[in-house]
């Protein structure tokens, strides 16, 4: 029964939870790096747990469960707390912990001085435990606990820095977008359940054929209910809205929640669900077109951004629409490639432009300490370290930070021969062959992807420092980047997991995901993309070479598409479009309700005059004809009749002697006469 | 007039008017001190009534009765002057029509 090497799976969880444990019992005596320090121990063994785990898997490719105990049962209805290893889950196993150590390490060094380093570090375990539940569970409602746990650590570590409303704002907004897409998985699940009688994977799948011809129609709600739940956690049209605000939260927050891991969750379950997808060819092209939609809109949104962060949030977002496209047109294997390829070097970015932000912060004010509560968007008095209009020529003075943050960008960028240069083009690959819509849109967004990449660059790192902080930024720290050098090898070498003609992730995952017939490595596809990137790159440096030169200039991109600039910096209005069909109406119904219906129906009619009314008569009538009338009335008739006969009665008590002495004696002469009387009267 | 020979109906007659006389003078009079000699009366008409039975009866028990009663008498004399000359001390009269202070 146990195959050899997978019980240890349950630690993989259990390191981290562990972690934190400890943290929280003991984190008040611990120092700040006894904190992280456990936090990163737990990270790190769960890592090696998983890396053992992958071994395992590649001698047992089927796949095991690891049982653990039976959650719920009721009636038909049993949910096992059980876990699931195979190829794919193990592959995100593996991107998880692995990136998810690597930030922890990033961490220490970032978070340093902050008064809430242990809250930080518990949710950040919090959250690697809760996402290896969501990517370990053998069913649908174990990956559903998973994907409302790492719903919470998220808000948690967006609203991290809570002091500023605009965080908090941020957090609750993240919230509640994600839990419309919770909403339209938890019915897809409920619809599982009806469908198939169960929801356990090993359940469902193998009958998927037989249910889709019991019932038409019905694998295709499903897959459009769960494809809701996708867009909502991985930021798709329509509910991207989340993830640039996201970008509240601290930066290895970011990196790990918001790009590495958590994102790409809607991937994740919907290449799982592989099964049911494929049989729903109406439900692919939505969610391939879905995902092409995101990437090219959320591509020329980052376009006109000037936040370091948001530029990386929209970039984000353009990445999980390839992911997501990719999966969408049948491409498993080349979204999870892409996923993780993405997971390095977007992780490298966000902890780059970290380390850029932490250092334009120290080059502001040099002796001072780190203070936190200036990063986010700082629109007040103070420098915001995050507007790249305030940046600039932090090549010479970040030399290291330069080096991994080109790696990463031009691994985005899809330059050859970087990851994203692999998975991009095995996307556009497959693409081209599935859904000619589907590969125009994803071609479009790799040049936009390009250009925004290129502009970054240049505004960051190029060009002449616009304000003193980044004229005296400083690099950071070791501790900071050896995690970013470990992730831009990654980042670099990343394609070679699944090189055309080799395919090793292919072959590897093919055991989940099925053998698919992997499109032809097209070399002419290839250079075109190639081209295309570079030539994006190169316009970028062609728009920003010489300027801005003051941190108030205009973008330059301004003088060739001014009024479509404007549109891209406010991204495409969307926020506005949805605050006034949704928010807005929503508040306006709100107050409505609590001012018309609640207030003056329930409180004051239902309430105030019903109940309230109905109560105080029925009370007066009881106390004043009841209470007052009869119970009074006899209590006091009572008193009232002791006192008349007390009154009568008073006249006896003359206190003359004389007057006792005479009732005496008609006493004795009244007695003694009765007995004279009785006896005469009795004896004949 | 051999006194064996009144019948014991006279004896009876004089105690009960002996006794009217104490109460009478109970009633009527305020003086607290004759009040108490009123009460003295009709004690004695008791006793007269119990020794005129014993001597018809032929019993000594009467007799017996009218001791104690005397005794009795005594020692109620003794503490009722005591009364009559604490209050006289506090309020200066023994009219009992003046002490009505347990007026209900």
């Amino acid at each position: 029964m146990e195959v050899q090497g997978f019980a240890y799976v349950p630690l993989i969880i259990g390191f981290p939870l562990l972690g934190l444990l400890v943290n929280i019992l003991f984190g008040d005596e611990l120092s700040e790096g006894g904190i992280g320090f456990v936090a990163c121990t737990a990270a790190a063994a769960s890592f090696v747990v998983a890396l053992l785990t992958f071994l395992a898997v590649q001698i047992h490719p089927e796949g095991f469960e690891v049982s653990l105990f039976t959650w719920i049962r009721a009636g038909d209805f049993e949910v096992p707390a059980a876990l699931l290893v195979d190829p794919l889950s193990s592959v995100m196993t593996l991107v998880v912990t692995g990136v998810g150590t690597l930030i922890h390490i990033y961490a220490v060094g970032y978070m340093r001085g902050d008064p809430r380093i242990k809250r930080f570090f518990v949710y950040m375990n919090l959250f690697l435990a809760s996402m290896l539940v969501l990517v370990l569970g053998n069913n649908f409602v174990v990956l559903f606990v998973g994907w409302e746990l790492v719903g919470l650590c998220s808000y948690l570590l967006i609203g991290f820095w809570y002091e500023k409303l605009a965080n908090a704002r941020a957090a609750m907004k993240a919230f509640v977008v994600n839990r419309i897409g919770d909403a339209g998985f938890i019915l897809g699940i409920f619809l599982i359940w009806t469908a198939f009688g169960s929801v356990l994977y090993a359940d469902v799948f193998p009958q998927v054929e037989a249910v889709n011809a019991a019932m038409p129609g019905v694998i295709t709600a499903i897959t459009l209910l769960l494809l809701i739940g996708a867009t909502g956690k991985s930021a798709q049209i329509p509910l991207f809205v989340w993830l640039p605000d996201a970008m509240a939260g601290p930066t290895p927050v970011s990196a790990l929640i918001h790009a590495a891991t958590m994102v790409t969750a809607g991937v994740y379950m919907v290449a799982r669900t592989h099964a049911l997808y494929s049989l729903a060819p109406t439900s692919q092209l939505i969610v391939g077109l879905i995902g092409a939609a995101t990437a090219l809109l959320a591509a020329t949104i980052g376009v006109g951004q000037f936040d370091i962060k948001r530029v990386l949030a929209y970039s984000t977002i353009s990445q999980l629409g390839f992911m997501i496209a990719a999966v969408g047109i049948g491409a498993y294997v080349a979204g999870m490639f892409h996923l993780v390829t993405h997971a390095f070097f977007k992780a490298l970015l966000f902890l780059s432009a970290g380390s850029v932000i932490h250092g334009v912060e120290h080059g502001e004010h040099s002796p001072s300490p780190h203070s936190p509560p200036l990063i986010g968007e700082g629109k007040g008095e103070r420098l915001d370290p995050q507007d790249m209009r305030n940046l600039g020529g932090l090549a010479g003075r970040m030399r290291t930070t330069f080096i991994v943050y080109l790696i990463g960008a031009l691994a985005l960028a899809g330059i050859f021969p970087l990851s994203g240069f692999w998975s991009k083009d095995e996307i556009l690959a497959e693409a081209l062959q599935r859904q000619p819509l589907v590969f125009a849109l994803l071609l479009s967004a790799a040049f936009f992807t390009a250009f925004y990449v290129g502009r970054q660059l240049m505004l960051v790192f190029f060009g002449r420092p616009r304000t003193a902080a980044a004229a005296h930024a400083q690099e950071s720290g070791p501790i900071m980047l050896i995690p970013l050098i470990v992730l831009a090898v990654l980042a670099f070498f990343g394609g070679a997991l699944n090189l055309p003609g080799v395919g090793a992730l292919e072959s590897f995952l093919e055991h989940t995901l099925g053998h698919e017939e992997a499109a032809e490595f097209n070399p002419l596809l290839a250079s075109m993309a190639l081209g295309l990137a570079v030539l994006g790159l190169a316009l970028a440096y062609g728009v920003y070479r010489t300027r801005p030169i003051t941190p108030r200039d205009r973008d330059p991109l301004t003088d060739w598409i001014n009024g479509a600039f404007t549109w891209l910096n406010r991204k495409w209005y969307v926020d506005e479009i949805y605050g006034a069909l949704f928010v807005r109406p929503y508040i306006w119904l709100s107050g409505w309700l609590a001012n018309a219906f609640d207030e003056r129906f329930i409180h004051d009619f239902i309430h105030d005059v019903l109940l309230t009314g109905t109560f105080v008569r029925v009370t007066r009538t009881l106390a004043q004809g009841v209470d007052l009338g009869i119970i009074d009335g006899i209590a006091n008739g009572i008193a009232r009749l002791t006192q008349a006969i007390g009154a009568r009665l008073r006249w006896v008590q003359s206190g003359y002697l004389r007057n006792y002495a005479l009732s005496l004696l008609l006493g004795v002469v009244l007695i003694v006469g009765y007995l004279l009387l009785r006896t005469r009267i009795g004896t004949p | 007039m051999n006194p064996t020979d009144i019948p014991i109906g006279y004896y009876i007659a004089l105690s009960g008017l002996l006794f009217t006389l104490g109460v009478l003078g109970v009633l009527i009079r305020r003086n607290a001190i004759i009040i108490f000699m009123a009460v003295e009366l009709m004690l004695n008409a008791a006793n007269l009534a119990f020794i005129a039975f014993a001597r018809e009866q032929g019993a000594v028990d009467g007799q017996l009765f009218v001791f104690f009663v005397i005794t009795v008498a005594a020692a109620e004399v003794a503490v009722g002057l005591a009364l009559i000359v604490a209050i006289f001390r506090t309020r200066r009269s023994i009219d009992v029509d003046e002490i009505h202070m347990m007026r209900g």
